[in-house]
């Protein structure tokens, strides 16, 4: 059963409809919340134990001793001494991940977050490598 | 007449994947035709050994952007059967779901493949739009449009809410009546009809004896679908039917195709509506039990099948995938002879070919004719002389 422009009216309708795309850049794209962006980094809760380094499928994670070190809490009176808590820095190769949020999910301390942060084209390099501290 | 030859591809060959077809030509018409894989290869199965097997999941998935869920289930299965894992219900039912929205998504980027490649453009963009129906579903249940990463080992990684359920469903209802325009489409527009019929014939017994997979098996009248030859995740609790189409040329898998659609549709709807309760995963160790394990899967282009051997290690000592576009290339050599040269990127187009999930490993020799195996040593010689010519010298390593 043939039956010549089939499509003719739905071409005519669309005519009159908004376009489906949207003006981005001017217009903001709409992300969910579930979306895996950019890895960002919570120093302090960072215990340097490498799992993520580990885990990560594109080695895109570095985890570093800090140059400058947090002093020792005071010693405590007739208390034996409190090592100081170690600082971790973090460098995230944003042009080898993946962003699958491995190593967010294996993170004991949830010291990784995922952002939803998706805009990280860059013209240099190095500003791809992001170091936080 | 005098034969010509004239390569077509590897620079863009119908889509833009990169494979070469070498065609045989007597004025218009194709005499015979050589395929020629090979310049997409990109060393997954070796790279795969040296990962661990969650790092490996996310190597999977890139094996193929539209078929990422179904490379990842099926590898998983693998990990889980030695692991003796036994994944939750649910788990499993969201696996289902996401694999049927891949089937809607990848089904819709054909037909509008196809329009494009028949020179009815709006089709092509009516079917685009619309797909972005579907991704917007799967990028609001796993949060990325390609790559859902959805899966991980013993279960998924990402529940799904009431909310979401009913935008899903939703989606859905729209995509279903756009659906039901598309088949009225395919079956009255005239355009269609007089550039897929008859075109790219596939005869049955072809078909079978070329091993011609999923839609394109299908559409030459062979009902052969792994989801019901041998059910995996939920497909044995679910309602579909199996579809055929007996016209053996590009109509018909435009048919089996756009049918298939409103299938996926019914099961998406039974799995959203009857999703167990229950945890969306279980704990497995990294090391995987020493044994081997291989498993089919559907994927929307036909049967994707996997090995794996474990050692006991972390990681894996081989892997081997047999993407389906590598099953059906035999018969698009077929299906081209005896065509016009103006039909070959729709004829190619018509398998939904996925160059990149079929280049693995694969050495014949054009000029003896003759396929090779190479083993272990031979590969080091060969390298070894390789770098040779390029002056580097490891023969003493
Ligand atoms: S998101 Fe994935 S690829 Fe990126 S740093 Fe984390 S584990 Fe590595
Ligand atoms: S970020 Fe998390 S996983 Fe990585 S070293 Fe720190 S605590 Fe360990």
């Amino acid at each position: 059963m043939i039956k010549p422009a089939r499509v003719f009216g739905e071409v005519m309708r669309h005519l009159f409809k908004k376009p489906a795309t949207c003006a981005y850049p001017f217009e903001k794209a709409k992300i969910t919340e579930r979306f895996r962006g950019r890895i960002d980094f919570d120093s302090p809760k960072c215990i340097g134990c490498q799992m993520c380094v580990r885990v990560c499928p594109a080695k895109a994670i570095e985890i570093k001793l800090s140059a400058e070190q947090p002093p020792a809490p005071v010693q405590a009176e007739g208390q034996p001494p409190v090592p100081a808590k170690r600082k971790f820095d973090c460098f995230m190769h944003l042009d080898h991940c993946v962003y699958c949020a491995q190593c967010v999910e294996t993170c004991p301390k949830d010291a990784l977050i995922m952002t939803q942060d998706f805009e990280l084209a860059h013209t240099s390099r190095a500003a791809l490598t992001r170091h936080y501290k | 007449m005098a034969k010509i030859t004239i390569p077509f591809g590897p620079q863009h060959p119908a889509l833009k994947e990169p494979e070469n077809f070498m065609l045989v030509l007597e004025g218009e018409q194709i005499s015979g035709s050589t395929i020629n894989l090979g310049y997409n290869h990109r060393g997954m199965e070796k790279a795969a050994e040296s990962r661990t097997y969650i790092q490996n999941l996310y190597l999977i998935e890139r094996v193929c952007g539209i078929c990422s869920h179904s490379h990842t289930t099926t590898y998983i299965t693998n990990v889980e059967e030695l692991a003796k894992a036994e994944v939750p219900q649910r788990a499993l039912a969201i696996r289902t779901l996401i694999a049927e929205l891949e089937r809607v998504h990848s089904h819709l980027l054909w037909l509008g493949v196809a329009g494009y490649e028949m020179g009815f453009e709006t089709l092509f963009m009516y079917t685009w739009r619309d797909r972005e129906q579907v991704l917007d579903c799967l990028e609001l249940l796993s949060g990325n449009r390609v790559h859902y990463s959805i899966n991980t080992i013993g279960g998924v990684r990402r529940d799904v809410s009431a909310e979401q359920k009913a935008e899903v469903l939703k989606r859905i209802k729209f995509l279903e009546g756009r659906t039901q325009y598309y088949i009225k489409l395919a079956l009255e527009e005239p355009t269609i009809a007089a550039r897929t019929a008859d075109v790219g014939r596939l005869p049955p017994e072809v078909a079978l004896e070329r091993g011609a997979v999923g839609p394109t098996a299908r559409a030459s009248g062979i009902a052969r679908d792994v989801r019901k030859d041998e059910p995996y995740l939920l497909y044995d609790k679910l309602d579909f039917k199996l579809i055929t189409h007996n016209t053996n040329d590009v109509f018909g898998r435009l048919v089996v195709r756009a049918l298939e659609l409103v299938e996926s549709y019914k099961m998406i709807n039974q799995v959203i509506n009857n999703l167990p309760e229950g945890p969306i995963s279980v704990k497995v160790p990294m090391k995987i039990a020493p044994g081997e394990a291989v498993n089919h899967y559907e994927a929307p282009r036909g049967e994707d099948i996997h090995y794996l051997k474990s050692n006991g290690t972390d990681k894996p000592e081989r892997l081997k995938v047999r993407a389906p576009t590598m099953a059906n290339l035999q018969s698009v050599s077929y299906m081209l002879e005896g065509g016009w040269l103006a039909d070959v990127p729709l004829v190619i187009a018509a398998i939904d070919p996925c160059m990149s999930c079929t280049d693995r490993a694969a050495v014949w020799d054009q000029k003896k004719g003759k396929m090779a195996v190479y083993g272990w040593e031979e590969l080091r010689k060969l390298g070894i002389e390789h770098y040779k010519h390029r002056g580097i010298d490891f023969s003493k390593l």
